[in-house]
């Protein structure tokens, strides 16, 4: 998520509205009911009233492919991961209500971080209630006042928000530019700790970084590095470990953060490491220390979709595949998507503009097919986006209808030549 | 480098950035008179950066709401380099 150099939008007063702290929203709501006063149906208020399948639901009452969901690998019904689940729910309970370091920790949370552990092939691992938490906790307890972080200006907002919690100096880079990531890193005090931020994938265009270079660059600053591989564990490298390992630079990296709501099909967020001080983070972390750990059948699916992940090389070709056909068809037709290859399993379709994309989202969700729509500011360069995220339970056949059902969509709303 | 000098420079790299061609003085702010949004701000920073060799974190950013107060930080940013 772009949200770099945040800017405070100036406060218009709105009909009947009397100026309070909500004021500074009145931009948005603006540009919301603009929106939804076309007509087009609310593209953020979508029900699933019906779960199918890893990739189909009923949405709204139509029956839905899903092409707009993180669940890569398509583990969410996989009966493995259910029955761990189920087993966990009756032996255990449904919640711990304590944190991690008092009450909280199970038998199924030391097994899950076991499975991190041997998933990576590192020392430790840690599990976080959520993904957001992991990034929030890891880089606010480790890069702290006078210290230097410095990162791609398109980085989720969970890093920026550690960011900001640490107090370090901020420094942002222009996207994947190897060349402003060392310039900027000669210019920071030699004496002073830096920390370089990664991600694997970049979620809005589903672009990869240039980590091998990056990583050798920051190794020479004496920089740690951390890489957020949220959207990339289980699917890309030999071993579905991510892009530090398909690029061959996972022993260079100091930390790993992941989630478990993707390709792991649960929720949750984990960091794995080789720093030999690293369990202190279990004491020194606040977003691990003051929350409730996650519920024990949470714990048990994670632990058992991970280790099912370690030999899920057919369903990563069989993916790989799904994001070739979509990216190429959608080419083929005329769409302009945010790479020029195919580089993860989000495949971007770029709209000329919000309430165009709105008007294209809607025509798909008619036609049965779910996407995200994306918009700023959670885009870079201000772009509204139809994000496709292809999972590896997605048939060659539902590609295909994926495709008509674009080009019927695409032409209805003038987005394609008829 | 003297303040003025300073300002020179930085005078020369907003150019292409004031599409608007307003006119620049210490107080002209840049969300609302040069209407920078995040992206703009960005490469902006990131020429000044280049040009005095020096880092204006996003901390110091937050700092900077106009014109003159960009100067005088970068003013004391590269004396300190």
């Amino acid at each position: 998520m772009s949200e770099g150099i945040a800017q405070q939008d100036q406060l218009v007063e709105h009909e009947g509205g009397t100026k309070d702290l909500f004021s500074k929203f009145d931009d948005i709501i603006q540009t919301r009911e603009t929106l939804l006063a076309s007509g087009v149906e609310d593209p953020y208020n979508l029900v699933m009233e019906k779960v199918l399948s890893p990739t189909r639901a009923i949405c709204n009452g139509r029956d839905t492919i899903l092409l707009g969901t993180y669940n890569y690998m398509g583990m969410t019904f996989d009966p493995d991961v259910l029955d761990a689940g189920k087993q966990a729910l009756a032996d255990y309970g449904s919640g711990t209500t304590g944190s991690r370091v008092l009450n909280g920790t199970y038998q199924g949370h030391k097994e899950c971080e076991d499975a991190l552990k041997e998933f990576y092939g590192m020392d430790s691992a840690m599990v976080f209630s959520t993904g957001y938490q992991a990034n929030l906790g890891i880089i606010s307890t480790i890069a702290g006042k006078g210290d230097y972080v410095v990162l791609d200006i398109d980085s989720h907002a969970s890093i920026y928000d550690g960011c900001a919690m640490g107090n370090a100096e901020i420094v942002p880079f222009r996207h994947n530019d190897i060349e402003a990531m060392e310039k900027r890193l000669k210019r920071i005090p030699e004496d002073a700790g830096k920390l370089v931020i990664l991600e694997g994938v970049y979620s809005m265009l589903g672009d990869v970084a240039p980590l091998k270079e990056m990583v050798a660059i920051a190794k020479k600053y004496g920089a740690m590095v951390l890489v957020d591989e949220a959207h990339s564990m289980g699917f890309i490298g030999e071993n579905g470990r991510g892009v530090c390992e398909e690029q061959g630079v996972i022993d260079d990296v100091d930390f790993i953060i992941g989630t478990f709501s993707k390709s792991v099909g649960t929720v949750g967020g984990f960091c794995v490491s080789n720093h030999p001080k690293f369990d202190i983070m279990r004491l020194v972390c606040r977003p691990y220390v003051f929350t409730a750990s996650l519920p024990p059948s949470v714990v048990a699916t994670a632990a058992t979709s991970i280790r099912k992940l370690m030999h899920g090389s057919n369903k990563r070709a069989h993916l790989w595949e799904n994001s070739k056909t979509l990216h190429k068809g959608l080419v083929d037709l005329g769409f302009e998507i945010g790479t020029d290859e195919p580089q993860s399993a989000i495949i971007a379709v770029i709209m000329p503009d919000l309430q165009r994309g709105a008007i294209m989202w809607e025509a798909l969700l008619k036609e049965g097919l779910y996407v995200n729509l994306a918009r700023p500011p959670a885009t870079p360069a201000n772009m509204t986006l139809l994000r496709c995220s292809l999972c590896a339970e997605h048939s060659a056949e539902e590609v295909q209808t994926i495709l008509q059902m674009f080009e019927r969509a695409g032409k209805a709303v003038g987005i394609l030549e008829s | 480098m003297t303040e003025a000098e300073v300002d020179t420079r930085i005078r020369a790299l907003i150019e292409p950035f004031n599409k608007k061609g307003v006119e620049i003085t210490d107080s002209t702010t840049f969300q609302n008179d040069l209407e920078f949004d995040s992206l703009t701000v960005m490469d902006f920073v990131a020429e000044i950066e280049d040009e005095f060799d020096i880092i204006i974190s996003m901390n110091q950013q937050a700092e900077i709401e106009n014109y003159g107060q960009l100067v005088s930080a970068v003013h004391k940013l590269q004396a300190a380099s």
